[in-house]
């Protein structure tokens, strides 16, 4: 069965303009999100991942920022088309947002019940009555009882506000929901009860999601598609099996051996030597090659381009490029 | 035969606030062998962090006994405890808000041997002992004049450690070093200090809420929950058979990078960690836990040996 595409990420390029340069914080990115389906974004700080969910909502500061290059296919059309007053009637409605910081994304002034209502006041033709009675409906919906509507965020523990911040993100129905490292605040088993929660209301729902994060175990627990970046770029996307069991690039491989396994007894973690590049820096082949162990040397002259491995497998990395070229010419 | 070097007997810890005490550190008692890692895991608030300040006297305990190497160091008075903070040190959890940001990476370092008469006068020394910390933490010289903003979080981490490795201590409390950073920086890191303990036999608190951080580092591994451990024992035991039930839901609620994590038996605990102001008599974890029985409301169980080095505080653990 084929999946309808929902969003569609053409050769995206964001940078930023900073006082000693330009911050290449976004290079040629290609994605694509289909219905129903929950998108891993994983990589480490300053990878651009959330630059990406910023410029899928057109939120990029502008100045500095600027989307340079690209286009974002939301359902047909093509957001960096949109007006902002267009733009702030797709948001909210059919994209929403969960932030990582339940603590400061509610508003402190105002109940939780009322952050919900006004959500929906703005984008549905509903009474404050009904639009009370729904935003009842949600809080109980992520598990809430409705007596407390009427108290503030502050009078919520951490992992209920994020809760809060789900209802109104899903207050509307939309179609796509980004959610920033929506549990990173947050302590272990809250954290497993606040993934609980997502997982059942992706079922419930089917409302498509992208997930950033650095955690490949969140990403394990709930995606179902993970796109690994790394400076700027996507590296290798995925299908979550495909690339838990066979991942492809050297750097996802270097990723995933740093992590201290609960499984396996290791006395040393393999390290990926170096650091990631600096955003200003121009690299005139591929951005991991500095770091690469298995580098060559085209890798440090040309940027690698998108590889097949699989229908729903790619990987931006010569060591494949070449398999596939040398597979063809012979 | 392994050698204590530090025994804490009965640690007690509580702050005044206006609804009450908060019983940050309730009752401990535990130990560390010389060259080990004892791992302090829980959630927020649960103490671990005040464990250990209290343990290196950063702040004072309210009760109880902290012998270093058979001394009670809350005994010490002002001047013989600056004499003996040499043998202890702290490594910060955030390597952005630990290090003065007006001093450059020769300041920091240097700045804990200025306590030391023979460093204090000696310029060519200190010098030298710098430049030797920072080849042993892995900073290049020739950041010797930089300063932490012109750093990135892994090498500012290196910057604490090597501060507090300065003095030569024998035990270093490890408050979260490794949580701020990026996985391959993690791993790094926590490869640094695995090599540093071999290197100078350092005896290490490591306090992480991270399990699979302090499964690989450490050799036995203490549970917290609202000031007081519910189960301590090595780490083998502990995640192979953990008892106590917070233990249990603790592990199962890791997530764990495979594929098919998501269909493994997971234990989701209900409600939030209760405040540990004034807290409830009985077991602390019984508002929570699936087993919990009358008697667990009422009697709060004490932490008891059930088998050689495994100790679990729990009504419901035989034994």
């Amino acid at each position: 069965m084929e999946e309808k595409k929902l969003l569609e990420i053409k050769d995206l390029s964001v940078t930023y303009k900073v006082e000693d340069g330009i911050v290449y914080a976004v290079n040629d990115l290609n994605l694509v999100v289909h219905n129903k389906e929950t998108l891993g974004f994983v990589g480490e700080t300053g990878a651009g991942k959330t630059t990406t969910a910023m410029a899928i909502m057109r939120l990029i500061p502008s100045p500095p920022g600027e989307i340079t290059k690209g286009q974002i296919i939301f359902d047909g059309e093509d957001l960096l088309q949109k007006s902002q007053r267009q733009m702030r009637s797709i948001l909210g409605q059919d994209i929403s947002m969960i932030f990582q910081d339940p603590m400061t994304s509610l508003n402190p002034a105002m109940t939780v019940g009322d952050q919900i209502v006004e959500m929906l006041l703005l984008h549905k033709s509903v009474n404050k009555k009904q639009a009370w009675e729904e935003a009842c409906q949600m809080l109980e919906l992520v598990g809430i009882k409705r007596e407390r509507a009427k108290d503030y965020p502050h009078q919520f523990s951490g992992g209920m506000k994020q809760r809060v911040v789900i209802a109104i993100a899903l207050a509307c129905s939309p179609k796509l929901i980004i959610a920033d490292e929506p549990t990173t605040a947050l302590d272990v088993t809250i954290q497993a009860q606040v993934m609980d929660l997502m997982r059942d209301l992706k079922h419930k729902l089917g409302t498509s999601m992208i997930l950033i994060t650095h955690d490949l175990g969140i990403v394990a627990e709930i995606c179902d598609k993970v796109a690994i970046m790394y400076a700027g770029g996507v590296v290798e996307y995925a299908s979550k099996e495909k690339l838990y069991n066979e991942p492809a690039h050297p750097y996802t491989k270097g990723l995933f051996n740093s992590i201290p396994k609960l499984d396996v007894d290791e006395e040393w973690l393999e390290e990926i030597d170096g650091l990631p590049p600096e955003p200003t820096e121009v690299i005139p082949g591929c951005a991991f090659s500095p770091r690469c162990s298995k580098c060559m040397e085209i890798c440090k002259q040309k940027k690698p381009g998108i590889t097949y491995l699989d229908d729903d497998h790619y990987v931006r990395c010569f060591l494949y490029e070449k398999q596939a070229e040398g597979g063809a010419a012979e | 035969m392994s050698e204590r070097l530090i025994e804490v007997n009965h640690l007690k810890k509580y702050f005044k606030v206006n609804k009450g005490l908060l019983h940050a550190v309730d009752d401990l008692s535990f130990y560390i062998d010389r060259g080990e890692t004892l791992g302090l895991v829980g959630e927020s608030g649960c103490g671990k962090s005040t464990t250990g300040r209290t343990l290196i006297r950063l702040i004072e305990a309210n009760e109880g006994e902290i012998l270093f190497n058979g001394e009670d160091i809350r005994k010490l008075d002002k001047q013989k405890l600056k004499d003996f903070r040499q043998n202890m040190q702290m490594v910060f959890q955030d390597p952005y808000s630990s290090l003065n940001p007006r001093l450059n990476i020769f300041d920091l370092i240097s700045e804990p041997l200025m306590n030391i008469p023979e460093y204090a006068h000696d310029k060519k020394k200190v010098y030298d002992r710098v430049t030797e910390l920072m080849d042993t933490v892995g900073i290049s010289r020739r950041l010797i004049n930089s300063y932490p903003h012109e750093l990135d979080g892994g090498r500012r981490q290196r910057v604490g450690i090597a501060r507090a490795l300065a003095v030569n201590p024998e035990f270093l409390v490890l408050d979260e070093p490794v949580s701020s950073l990026d996985v391959c920086i993690q791993a790094q890191v926590i490869n640094l200090l695995k090599r540093l303990q071999q290197e100078f036999k350092l005896t290490y608190l490591f306090i992480s809420h991270d399990l699979s951080v302090v499964k690989h580092i450490s050799n036995r591994i203490a549970v917290m929950y609202l000031g007081k451990i519910v189960e301590l024992s090595n780490r083998n035991d502990i995640f192979r058979d953990p008892l106590h039930p917070y233990t249990q839901a603790l592990l199962s609620a890791i997530p764990i990078p495979k594929a098919d994590s998501a269909e493994r038996h997971r234990i989701i605990l209900k409600g939030d960690v209760p405040s540990p102001v004034n807290p409830p008599a009985g077991c602390r974890f019984a508002g929570r836990c699936p087993y919990a029985t009358e008697k667990c409301f009422q009697e709060e169980p004490a932490l008891r040996e059930v088998e050689p080095g495994r100790f679990v505080a729990c009504h419901k653990v035989e034994k």
